[in-house]
């Protein structure tokens, strides 16, 4: 008989014993494609939104400079913007004015932006699409806003951002200057932070050192630091994503190995049988590698193609508890589907491979035995 | 070719297996492309503000601007206040801050 007829032969018998504990292996392909589609969502969620910053943020300011005050943020005088323009290489700068405000209506946190090229003029906001799904009721067109000197300025909505920039622009209520003074009592000469350009973008890194020399009190972010916050902050190879994920992945490795060490006495007397009816002990263990691979190249294919559509079709649903926290306001976000063969590979020898071999050794282990001890244990 | 064997069942569960797992690359391609568009409102909008993060968290300064936010943001609350927000549980520090 030829190799890939025994094989077949091998495979159609481990089918059929398969077939026989139906309800127990089909328990085990639920639970199995369960954690391969949790792990999978996790790290297409991951990569997606690692992707999304690298390709948005590539526009980000090419330095942010903030003033510290003993560790907080705090207002940076204007007078710094000549300072900072005195370091050779800065091409431009400009102070940026923003800000939070708490809605007690819905509880939801905003980040208010004061346009310097606002085309509406005074008392009017352009919102992002999550501000306006989640607009207190009876707000209708205009959105009152308590100002810090306690008197409520009543901004009209004139445009709303679109639902497809909501993964950057969710939360913003933007305004004119005059109103984000008014309504932070921001004094003029001050603003939030200073956002610069510098000529030649290899000097970042050496302006940054010169404007903490010439301002000690400043810490400037670069638009690299900035790429690489969301490079390591959605690393799906560290942090808690990974601790969280670790139980998952154990809880599965002891099933797993129970799974497969405790053969049942069913089991052992089937093999005890084979060994007796003069199968040999490698067609007993290719017959094991075989019920591996069923198994687990089922649940992975089952468990990515879900992961795939939980996350890039219905927005993570199953982790938008866990990502929204206590926030009122969650962008709508529909991302970038990422899927590569680095992460398919990944997924399949952190799932697959791991669960084929633990089958193996301890069928081997019963079939290397006598058939009459194994069919009478 | 007859399905009256199991192995025979079994390539061709693999061969569909295989298939699907192709079509989401092409959907992920052909999403990307299609997508370009909405890529070009968003970096503008970034560009146009200043922005410096996306808008994930909106739960706490920290969370919605970790590369913004300083060494001690997350504690600065009141004296001995712990870091509490949940999606601060799922974010790394960003590294600029970690590294001395």
């Amino acid at each position: 008989m030829s190799w890939t007829g025994k094989q077949r032969n091998i495979l159609d018998f481990t089918l059929s014993s398969l077939l026989r504990r139906k309800g127990r292996n089909a328990a085990l392909i639920v639970v199995y494609a369960f954690v391969v589609f949790l792990l999978a969502s996790v790290v297409f969620l991951a990569q997606s939104i690692k992707e999304e910053a690298q390709a948005v943020l590539r526009e980000a300011p090419e330095i942010v400079v903030q003033r510290l005050v003993a560790g907080r943020h705090d207002l940076i005088p204007e007078t710094y913007i000549d300072r900072i323009r005195g370091i050779p290489g800065v091409a431009s700068v400009k102070a940026r004015l923003w800000g939070y405000y708490y809605e007690p209506l819905n509880g939801a946190n905003y980040t208010v932006i004061a346009d310097e090229n606002f085309p509406y003029g005074k008392r009017t906001v352009v919102i992002g699409n999550g501000v306006a799904r989640h607009l207190p009721p009876l707000v209708g067109k205009t959105m009152p806003m308590r100002s810090y000197g306690g008197s409520y300025l009543f901004m009209r909505i004139r445009e709303t951002l679109s639902s497809e920039s909501e993964l950057v622009s969710s939360d913003l209520v933007l305004m004119s200057v005059d109103d984000f003074r008014e309504l932070f009592r921001i004094p003029a000469g001050v603003g939030t932070d200073l956002v610069l350009t510098v000529s030649n973008p290899r000097e970042v890194a050496t302006v940054a050192g010169k404007i903490v020399e010439a301002l000690p009190d400043t810490r400037p972010i670069t638009r690299a630091e900035v790429l690489r916050t969301y490079d390591a902050v959605f690393d799906w190879r560290g942090g808690m994503i990974v601790a969280n994920l670790i139980g998952a992945l154990m809880a599965f490795v002891i099933f797993a190995w129970d799974k497969a060490t405790g053969l049942s006495a069913e089991e052992r007397r089937e093999i005890g049988i084979l060994k007796g009816l003069g199968w040999e002990t490698s067609d007993v263990i290719l017959m094991k590698f075989w019920e591996g691979v069923v198994v687990s190249l089922s649940s992975f294919f089952l468990g990515v193609i879900l992961a795939y559509v939980h996350v890039f079709f219905a927005s993570a649903t199953l982790f938008e508890s866990a990502l929204k926290g206590w926030s009122v306001l969650y962008p709508d976000f529909r991302l970038k589907p990422v899927i590569t063969p680095y992460l398919v590979s990944v997924l399949f020898f952190l799932t697959v491979v791991p669960y084929t071999f633990a089958t193996v050794v301890p069928s081997w282990r019963a079939a290397t035995t006598d058939p009459d001890a194994v069919m009478r244990a | 070719m007859t399905l009256r064997r199991g192995s025979t069942a079994f390539f061709l569960f693999v061969t569909i297996g295989l298939c699907g797992l192709l079509l989401l690359f092409a959907h992920a391609y052909w999403r990307e492309k299609a997508d370009r568009a909405a890529y070009g409102e968003k970096r503008e909008i970034v560009k146009a503000l200043g922005l410096t993060d996306l808008c994930l968290f909106t739960e706490a300064r920290y969370t919605r601007h970790p590369a913004a936010a300083d060494r001690f943001t997350p504690f600065q609350d009141h004296p001995l206040s712990l870091e509490h927000f949940p999606s601060a549980s799922i974010l790394l520090p960003p590294p600029h801050l970690s590294t001395p």
